[in-house]
């Protein structure tokens, strides 16, 4: 039987190379069946490869990763994909060969609990409007956000990696964004998101930890935030 | 007979059959080309030794076991293809992220190979391979006489092309594929066993090149050098059309048959290196071939 007390993912003294280049040097954090946890940090500090890192698609990583009380770190890619983990990466990842409904279709689906495309659509509408534009790249910036969030909806995983999903975009498709991962939270997805616009974060985290150098230095709950405001600006140089 | 442009007809219409002919081997061969540079970053120099290959598995078939062109047909194609992945898995696997000089290094070697062994067993003089029962003869079509082999070739050349098309643009199979050109690492990110993929669209790109060589067996004679020959005009075939680009297989393979066929009747001096002239051109103005999608 499944501990209910342990965390859902649980990553211990994580370390990962880009070749020559140790990146991450011992991370340890988890994150708890429903949460929403960020990674705040700044340029470089190592939150894209963590969450790549996680995935199994850096190139070499060493520690442990366990999801759902199964070890990872051994495993390939498509494999933890199966054990129920998506990634929506920083730079989306839409392909610019398939049409925008194929993108949508595209991650097979790993498990029962996903959302239909019905749910789908009724957290991105425009998405719907979009679906027979034959190039998913001819989409605005926002939509191929919403795109590359709502494939992996379908898939059934129960914990989603959001790699700086606000990035680069207005401010009412943020808004947009912040309402969609609050109401998958209520509808029970656990979500790492990696943020560096901590302001953001605070309207759906419940959870954060600060990396720098590859490193976890911080962390703290939602609740404790205004008293770590001026650790944070010092911590992400804003 | 009427004469058109000054020209016979019967001689216009029989060089433009000729054409289409070659221009099915090119559609074929530029079409299995296009699908594994697409997937494995692969140039597959010895594709026209996997074409011969087919062909010879045709006619080993037929002289040791009795079986004839159809179950040829299905049959070499598969055991072709079967050997081509055990080459994607022994060899090329390890290509992938070195320069594309490697592969292209391997795979002419592995032709080297296969050529010298088929020649070691079999000789270089041509062998020939009977046409089927069921097409032999031909149809008089008034203007000219189209032997059924011929449309056969044409129509079974066609049938493949398109459906190998529309399978890769228009079904789920085909999206996946499409996706872990563009991205691989993302694509198996999602749960996609992304390097059995690549080692089946190999084994498929090879059945291709050895359905073909079944298809030429009866045309030409089946001999060891029939690829070396055809594969250079199918690698100018490929660059015209755009390097990994399906559809640009398919139209520029017939239609430099055809063009091929037509400077035959019209100015035969240049015939043997039309395609290569036009190569020249295409890649003066469109660098990316017809079909390329990045200029």
């Amino acid at each position: 039987m499944l501990d209910v007390t342990a965390p859902l993912l649980a990553v211990k003294e994580l370390q990962a190379w880009y070749g020559e280049s140790h990146i991450l040097h011992g991370v340890n954090f988890d994150v708890r069946e429903g949460e929403v946890v960020t990674l705040l940090g700044r340029n470089g500090a190592g939150k894209t490869t963590t969450m790549k890192s996680i995935m199994g698609i850096v190139g070499q990583r060493t520690g442990s990763v366990r999801f759902e009380g199964n070890e990872l770190i051994g495993k390939q890619s498509n494999q933890i994909a199966r054990a129920g983990i998506a990634l929506c990466p920083e730079e989306r990842g839409i392909f610019a060969s398939l049409s925008v409904e194929e993108n949508l279709l595209l991650p097979p689906v790993i498990r029962p609990g996903g959302l239909s495309l019905d749910k789908i659509f009724e957290l991105f509408p425009n998405l719907q409007e979009r679906l027979g534009s034959s190039q998913g790249t001819k989409l605005s910036g926002g939509e191929q956000q919403m795109l590359a969030i709502g494939r992996i909806l379908r898939t059934g995983a129960r914990l989603l990696l959001l790699d700086e999903p606000t990035e680069g975009l207005a401010p009412v498709i943020i808004q947009q964004i912040g309402k969609t991962i609050r109401s998958l939270k209520s509808q029970g997805f656990t979500i790492l998101l990696v943020e560096q616009n901590f302001r953001f974060a605070s309207t759906v985290a419940d959870r954060y930890y600060v990396m720098e150098h590859g490193r976890i230095i911080d962390q703290f709950s939602n609740s404790e935030l205004d008293a770590n405001v001026e650790k944070l600006h010092e911590y992400l140089g804003v | 007979m009427f004469e058109i442009f000054g020209i016979p007809s019967g001689a216009l219409f029989g060089q433009l059959l000729i054409g289409l002919i070659n221009g099915s081997f090119y559609a074929l061969l530029s079409l299995g080309l296009a699908v594994i540079f697409g997937m494995l970053n692969i140039i597959n120099f010895s594709h026209g030794a996997q074409y011969m290959m087919g062909a010879f598995a045709a006619y080993l078939m037929l002289k040791y076991s009795g079986l004839g062109y159809w179950p040829a047909l299905i049959v070499a194609p598969l055991v072709v293809g079967l050997t081509g992945v055990l080459v994607e898995r022994l060899f090329l696997q390890w290509l992938y992220k070195l320069d594309h000089l490697y592969g292209l290094l391997l795979t002419f070697g592995l032709a080297l190979i296969i050529e010298g062994v088929a020649r070691n067993q079999l000789g270089s003089a041509g062998l020939p391979y009977v046409v089927p029962d069921a097409l032999r003869g031909g149809q008089n079509l008034g203007f000219m006489f189209l032997p059924n082999y011929r449309a056969w070739v044409i129509v079974a050349s066609l049938a493949v092309c398109i459906s190998t098309w529309f399978v890769i643009e228009r079904t789920r199979l085909g999206a996946y594929l499409r996706a872990a050109t563009e991205n691989p690492t993302l694509v198996r990110a999602f749960g996609i066993n992304v390097p059995v993929m690549i080692t089946l669209t190999y084994g498929f790109g090879v059945a291709l090149a050895a359905f073909a060589g079944v298809m030429a067996a009866p045309i030409y004679n089946v001999s060891p050098q029939m690829g070396s020959e055809l594969i250079i005009v199918v690698f100018a075939v490929v660059v015209i059309g755009g390097m990994g680009s399906i559809l640009g297989a398919i139209v520029t393979g017939f239609g430099l048959g055809i063009i091929e066929g037509l400077t035959k009747v019209f100015f035969p001096e240049a015939s043997a290196t039309v395609i290569f002239v036009i190569m020249a051109i295409v890649l003066l103005v469109r660098p990316a071939g017809l079909f390329g999608r990045r200029a």
